[in-house]
């Protein structure tokens, strides 16, 4: 009898932490997703508006800069004063040191991002430092990781809200931030059967499957008496360790290790082992 | 000299060794041909079993092997502190309260290191990029944790099957050195591990671009969070072994009819319960320290704790925390009844009560309403998104600390309740130790009014004098009391004059502590966001999120419940071994 009353307090103590825990707010922390930015397209609008989105998306910047005044709140700051105050600044040694105009202050600000401790706005530098060291993170560097077009993006971004005219280079195509990796993915769920998923990574535009009759890429049929199951993975995920004879490299995409599911890889995988050699 | 006693010289002089030089532990050869980075694994190189969440999996082993882990390091510390305190004062009841425990421990202990050996099954089979890395980070010290983990088996067995044999006299120092070793080899396994989740959160001893090792393995210990949560880690154990002790006294005092073990297990728990709010009154500070060195390592990591989506979890850490305090206390003013002039003191417990309730709930109100979903969502896209000011930092810390203050206050009046001071100047005395808490408490509030009218950047600042003002209020008045309380008259203590119902409190701290130690975890791998390595090694598994507070806390709550059935199970054992069947006739 003990025994049940007291276990029973103590599952009624843990329903109430459980319960709580589940009223509260539920957000999920997912990991940083890379938009897909088509650069060539991109005019300094579409510039200051990817770093409007970055500033307090990918790039985090809002963790920080915000009203609670861990680091100088840049939504709310009259920037057209303060930016050129910080150059005129004798404590402040970069680039752009006792430059005026708009390039100045996009160098200014550039620097901030990539070498925070050329200045430190008063206040906010690492205890004991008399601020001298930055805490802001180096934003080209992990954990934030943001490319030199991105940096650009919130450079034109904060140009912009500083009431002035963006100087930054506009991106070249070559140069567009990586595309994701992670695109999409939410919405589908994996393909079940084989089929689906061939399908799903479009093998048959190059592969003669299912009727298709391509040859961009190799027939696979009687592909298990060439390779083994090794192989195989091998050939879908790196494509280029080894080429087919009489085809060429970097044709077949190389990165569905990155977009397929381990599930889908081994119904791929089990669907082309068992493809008979004369259909 | 017998024997044992070069035994125990050996061991002595082994423990001291370690203690002075630990890096003789954890330097390791070089081998000189790791340069390649960390690796950077894609969806693929992570193992799918059948239907099974990985990191669910990982998660509620690790939680486990802690959980078992922590209560097999508390009890040999608080083992012997007992018998130390046995054997000073001659009252046999420390003694045999530390064996009672010993006893269980040595069924709880090859559970551990059952969970253990599957924690690392699992890591290596679910997560071999990440495990592989570790690894060669860490090449040599998995050895040594190895070899550490022999020497605890041994040192354990040794311990637990001399305790008869060398009981008294001289035999029973030799039996406390073996105890020391025991416990100096138990904490640095623990040191050890704590390097491996440390490093993880913030790395050392690698190059920060590519990862690649290009330290000692000394270097990749020492990272900056290691000595905070080695701090930490070590007192909550020690809080942690007092309330389940204490849960266990409790049991053991409602299920017993006999009036002498009744009295048994009502000062067993009494005595864990102290142990246990022992090791949880400086918990806070630790937690101070540990949070003040994760913003000077990274101000990122520590906004995204303090401010963005893991902020909620505090309020819960509050929460839980508050019940442990009211629960401790409650224990305390029950225990009122004991004595004779209990009463006198009973009457103070209504403002003890409104400071500690008035305390809690100001520490669980957040500033801004609670905010909903989709505000929380327009905040930002990635999940580092800064919520609300939750409770002004100031009025929370005020809080905290006159609920230490009076927690304190309430063991006092338990202590003082069976003894009358003799000395002449007691009055005066009394006097003293008024003012103390008056203006100790004065200092406290006028603090927390100062840090909420101060910038925000200073306001950190102003807990400092907080923090001295409640430990100067402990420390002194404690030392008054000792002096004060040298050869007073003491009247009698009935232990097992308690009601029921105070039992129960003592079920609640190991119910909340086992939670909230679940929280911490989650909170303390919740930090590393997407990285498995903070910033060197990218998680690129389907779990690398952090899951929602309910995710997280319905986990948490499964992960208890199989605790406590492992519990039951090891106290069912260790009773199992006692019984004995009559021979049929
Ligand atoms: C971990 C917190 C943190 C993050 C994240 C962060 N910053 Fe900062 N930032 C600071 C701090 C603290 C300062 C003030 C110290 C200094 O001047 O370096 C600062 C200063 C700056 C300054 C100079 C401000 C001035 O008034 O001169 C700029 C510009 C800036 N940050 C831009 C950014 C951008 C853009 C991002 C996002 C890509 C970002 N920061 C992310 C903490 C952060
Ligand atoms: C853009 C065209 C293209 C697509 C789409 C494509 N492949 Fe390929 N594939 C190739 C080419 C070209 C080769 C030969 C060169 C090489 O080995 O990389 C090849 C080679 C292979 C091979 C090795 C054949 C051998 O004989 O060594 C396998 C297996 C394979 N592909 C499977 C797949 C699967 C499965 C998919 C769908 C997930 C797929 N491919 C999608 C073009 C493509």
């Amino acid at each position: 009898m003990t025994f049940v009353r007291v276990m029973g307090f103590s599952l009624l103590i843990l329903l109430v932490y459980t319960g709580f825990a589940n009223i509260l707010p539920q957000v999920q922390g997912d990991p940083p997703k890379e938009e897909e930015i088509d650069a060539g397209s991109l005019d300094m609008a579409g510039m200051v508006s990817l770093g409007q989105q970055l500033f307090s998306g990918k790039g985090t910047c809002t963790l920080c800069h915000n009203k609670r005044l861990r680091a100088p709140d840049l939504l709310a700051l009259d920037l057209a004063k303060s930016f050129p105050q910080r150059l005129a600044d004798p404590r402040y040694t970069g680039i752009a040191k006792s430059k005026e105009g708009a390039q100045a202050i996009g160098e200014y600000i550039h620097e901030s991002m990539l070498d925070p401790s050329k200045y430190v706005v008063a206040g906010f530098g690492k205890k004991g430092s008399g601020d001298t060291i930055s805490q802001m993170p180096k934003i080209n560097l992990p954990p934030i990781s943001l490319s030199p077009v991105e940096i650009n993006a919130i450079t034109a971004f904060l140009q912009d809200r500083a009431g002035l005219t963006p100087t930054i280079a506009l991106p070249s195509a070559s140069e567009a931030p990586a595309p994701s990796n992670d695109a999409g993915e939410e919405e589908e769920g994996p393909s079940t059967t084989a089929v689906a998923a061939l399908e799903k990574f479009g093998c048959s535009s190059c592969h003669d499957l299912e009727g298709s009759e391509a040859d961009i890429g190799p027939k696979l049929n009687g592909i298990s008496k060439k390779l083994d199951d090794a192989k195989i993975t091998e050939a879908i995920i790196k494509p280029n360790a080894e080429i087919a004879e009489g085809f060429e490299a970097d044709t077949m995409p190389d990165d569905f290790g990155e977009q397929m599911r381990v599930s889908e890889l081994n119904l791929i995988i089990d669907y082309l082992k068992n493809l008979p050699e004369n259909p | 000299m017998k024997v044992r006693n070069y035994l125990g010289l050996f061991l002595i002089f082994s423990a001291a060794l370690l203690l002075l030089f630990p890096e003789l532990l954890l330097a390791a050869t070089d081998s000189g041909d790791i340069v390649a980075g960390a690796p950077r694994p894609s969806r693929l190189d992570y193992p799918k079993i059948a239907d099974i969440n990985s990191r669910t999996l990982v998660w509620g082993l690790a939680q486990m092997h802690l959980f078992l882990a922590a209560f097999v390091l508390a009890v040999p510390l608080f083992a012997i502190s007992m018998e130390f305190l046995g054997h000073l004062s001659g009252d046999e009841r420390y003694d045999n309260m530390a064996y009672e425990f010993m006893k269980i421990t040595m069924s709880a202990y090859s559970l551990t290191a059952l969970f253990g050996g599957s924690l690392a099954l699992g890591l290596f089979v679910l997560y071999p990029q990440l495990m592989g890395y570790l690894m060669k980070v860490f090449r040599g010290q998995v050895l040594v944790y190895a070899l550490l983990f022999l020497l605890e088996s041994v040192t354990l067995y040794l311990y637990y099957y001399s305790w008869k044999a060398l009981r008294y006299g001289n035999a029973k120092w030799c039996h406390m050195s073996i105890g020391l070793v025991l416990n100096t080899v138990g904490l640095t396994l623990m040191f050890v591990a704590n390097a491996w989740a440390t490093f993880m959160m913030s790395p050392t001893g690698v190059d920060p671009t590519t990862g690649a090792v290009i330290g000692s393995v000394w270097d990749a210990t020492r990272n900056p969070l290691w000595n905070p949560v080695n701090l930490h880690r070590f007192l909550a154990n020690i809080a942690y072994g007092g309330a389940i002790v204490g849960g266990y006294a409790a049991y053991m005092f409602l299920a017993e009819k006999d009036k002498e073990l009744k009295a048994h297990y009502d000062w067993m728990g009494y005595t864990s319960n102290f142990i246990a709010i022992a090791g949880f009154l400086p918990l806070p500070f630790a937690g101070y320290w540990l949070m003040a060195e994760i913003y000077s390592y990274s101000q990122q990591m520590g906004i995204t704790a303090m401010g963005g989506i893991l902020a909620w979890l505090f309020i819960i850490q509050a929460v839980l925390i508050g019940t442990i305090v009211l629960a401790a206390n409650y224990y305390l003013w029950c225990g009122l009844m004991r004595t004779d002039r209990g009463a006198e003191y009973a009457k103070y417990v209504k403002y003890i009560a409104v400071v500690i309730v008035g305390g809690f709930l100001v520490w669980v109100t957040p500033n801004s309403l609670i905010l909903t979903t989709e505000e929380i969502r327009q905040l930002g896209g990635t999940g580092h998104k800064f919520l609300g000011p939750l409770g002004i930092m100031p009025a929370k810390n005020t809080a905290v600390n006159l609920m230490l203050v009076f927690t304190f206050l309430s063991f006092q009046m338990f202590y003082r309740s069976s003894r009358i001071p003799t000395v002449s100047w007691a009055r005066q005395g009394n006097m003293v130790i008024i003012a103390l808490y008056v203006i100790g408490c004065a200092n406290i509030v006028a603090a927390g009014i100062y840090g909420y009218l101060t910038p925000t950047v200073y306001k950190v600042g102003a807990s400092v004098p907080q923090v001295v003002t409640t430990l100067s209020i402990i420390i002194i008045s404690v030392t008054i009391d000792v002096f004060m309380l040298r050869g007073a008259k003491t009247t009698k203590v009935h232990w097992g004059r308690m009601p029921e119902r105070s039992q129960y409190a003592l079920f609640v701290l190991p119910v909340a502590f086992t939670w909230l130690m679940g929280l911490m975890g989650y909170i303390r791998s919740s930090l590393r966001t997407s990285w498995h390595v903070y910033t060197i090694m990218k998680d690129k598994s389907p779990e690398a999120y952090i899951p929602t507070i309910g995710e997280a806390g319905n986990t948490i709550t499964i992960i208890t419940l199989s605790f406590m059935a492992i519990m039951v199970f090891v106290f069912w054992l260790s009773r199992l071994g006692e019984t004995r069947q009559e021979k049929p006739t």
